[in-house]
């Protein structure tokens, strides 16, 4: 029997497969189709202070191996994350779940931060400061090592969970932003959120998605995300959730050689519903094949 | 929703860019109004097409070539196999339509049309039908709605066959329905709403990411709050549209 479990910031976890945030709703779309309790855990649709609606429509395009999206948060606010969608996933998921959090301000991601903290659920919280699709917050808060510094340190102060910090690739140098958020007291890192992009109509002459970019994720993206785990595993000693095109077994075990302690399957949950179960599945024949009896002994493996 | 392997019985064109694509498989659960979402090789997404027609063992599509994914179906031989998730989307509630109901499509919403057709009469209606299309070459179906029992009303914008103009030019022919169901282009949707007094059911087209409710790609506003197109839709009551 191979090892497949690990431990996330203090939480141990089954195996290292866990749904990305905005691919997996709040779960119950996905337990239609198959047990998502067999999942590492999976973070929920991104939550903010208030309600939002998003960006206008179309917010999706295709792109070689991968598709662009620009749905800018859609979600009923931290409120009824808590009073609707928390007590509804319970039903199908009896794991700790990871609390996905965006916001506009120091104050916004304070004040849902908060809230999240107080429920039993929620094993670790993803701060989300690197949304590309939001315009004043978002990704302009992990764009600079200080206000990714002064973000983290603020929602420290008011959650003792494992605070994971979700990092943009949309910058030059993101080893001094994962830094930052590890002396801000970050107890994990995860990356990469998608790659700002765009695709023009060539009809209309005019950008597809209506917020004329959009992120990319796919497959195409996952060289792009491997590099920067592994500059981001010499920088930091905290663990790192690693993503960016993750759609097999064997890129599970790629990411983690290039230093990540998790992996978060985000675009491949929306072609391959069932991506995740058949990651999952596939995961300890795949570990014989490469002669791995404990995917702890194969995190960083790479440098 | 349901993930299944279709295999390609036919596959033929029908009108002026347009093809019938008739695939066996499991077809359980599949309803009037509802769409599946087609993996095909070398595209990232997923394609997703209306439901024209299903019996116990055949799903027939009715697609028209608009971009790569659809160009790719229509060189598609039979005995292809093709990943397809069936089940999708809330389809059409034939509870509300009266004894009457007049279906009405444009272009590729006609398809839709059919299966909604054939249920409606099933269950005793009297079926009306506007098929609106630009020019003769893109008629298509017109017989097959005649052979099930339904009064067929065909517009040309150009005049070459049936009235001149858009389906609402033959609202007047087609008097006397009791609901309205009605699939096509955003701008013939709106002028079925303002030129129709009656309620009804209106099915509305958006780029979708998974197809199944995850992704929040499709979202619309309406009356009754946001939407996603692919679940909660692709049909909304004429009630709670806003234009």
């Amino acid at each position: 029997m191979v090892n497949t479990k690990i431990s996330l910031c203090g939480i141990e976890i089954d195996n290292p497969v866990i749904p990305a945030s905005g691919t997996f709703g709040f779960g119950y779309e996905f337990a239609e189709l198959y047990d998502i309790n067999c999942l590492g855990t999976f973070s929920f649709k991104g939550t903010t202070k208030d309600a939002r609606f998003g960006n206008p429509t179309p917010r999706i395009a295709e792109c070689a191996s991968g598709m662009l999206n620009a749905v800018g948060l859609q979600n009923p606010g931290v409120e009824k994350v808590i009073s609707e969608e928390l007590p509804k996933l319970a039903k199908v998921f009896n794991k700790k779940v990871m609390a996905n959090i965006s916001g506009f301000s120091v104050e916004d991601y304070v004040y849902t931060c908060e809230k999240l903290d107080k429920e039993e659920q929620v094993g670790w919280l993803e701060v989300n400061i690197s949304c590309p699709n939001v315009h004043g917050g978002g990704m302009s808060f992990g764009t600079s090592a200080e206000s990714a510094y002064e973000v983290t340190k603020a929602v420290r102060n008011v959650t003792k969970k494992p605070l994971i910090i979700k990092l943009s690739p949309n910058v030059t140098d993101i080893a001094s932003i994962a830094s930052a958020c590890e002396n801000a007291g970050a107890d994990g890192i995860s990356m990469i959120n998608t790659l700002m992009g765009m695709r023009i109509n060539l009809k209309t002459r005019k950008p597809i998605i209506a917020n004329k970019t959009g992120g990319y994720s796919g497959p195409a993206i996952l060289p792009v995300a491997l590099r920067m785990v592994y500059q981001v595993y010499e920088a930091v000693k905290i663990p790192i959730v690693g993503m960016g095109g993750i759609s097999t077994a064997e890129d599970v075990i790629e990411m983690m050689m290039a230093g990540a302690t998790a992996v978060e399957v985000g675009a491949a949950n929306l072609i391959e519903p069932y991506a995740c179960k058949n990651i999952i599945d596939e995961l300890p024949s795949v570990m014989k094949k490469y002669g791995i009896n404990d995917l702890n002994e194969i995190i960083g493996g790479a440098h | 929703m349901k993930q299944t392997v279709f295999e390609i019985l036919t596959n033929k064109k029908i009108a002026k860019d347009v093809y019938e694509m008739v695939l066996e498989g499991d077809t359980f659960g599949i309803a009037p109004g509802q769409f599946v979402n087609i993996k095909l090789e070398g595209l990232y997404l997923r394609r997703p097409i209306s439901v024209c027609d299903y019996s116990d063992k055949t799903l027939t599509l009715v697609y028209k070539v608009v971009g790569k994914g659809t160009e790719q179906m229509s060189g598609m031989q039979s005995g292809e196999k093709l990943d397809v998730l069936t089940g999708l989307g809330n389809g059409y509630n034939t509870e509300k339509s009266g004894d009457s109901p007049l279906l009405i499509g444009g272009g590729v919403g006609v398809p839709p049309m059919y299966a909604l057709a054939k249920k409606l009469i099933s269950e005793g209606k009297k079926v009306s039908v506007i098929l609106g299309f630009n020019i003769a070459d893109e008629i298509f179906y017109e017989e097959e709605f005649k052979k099930i029992g339904a009064e067929v009303f065909v517009t040309t914008v150009d005049g070459s066959v049936g009235t001149k103009g858009f389906v609402t030019n033959a609202l007047d022919l087609a008097s006397g329905y009791s609901y309205v169901y009605t699939c096509g282009p955003e701008v013939m949707l709106k002028a079925v709403y303002n030129a129709t007094n009656t309620s009804g059911q209106y099915s509305f087209e958006e780029r979708m990411g998974c197809g199944f409710g995850a992704c929040m790609g499709c979202t619309c506003k309406t009356k009754y709050g946001n939407k996603r197109i692919c679940k909660d839709g692709p049909v909304l009551e004429k009630e709670e549209i806003i234009w």
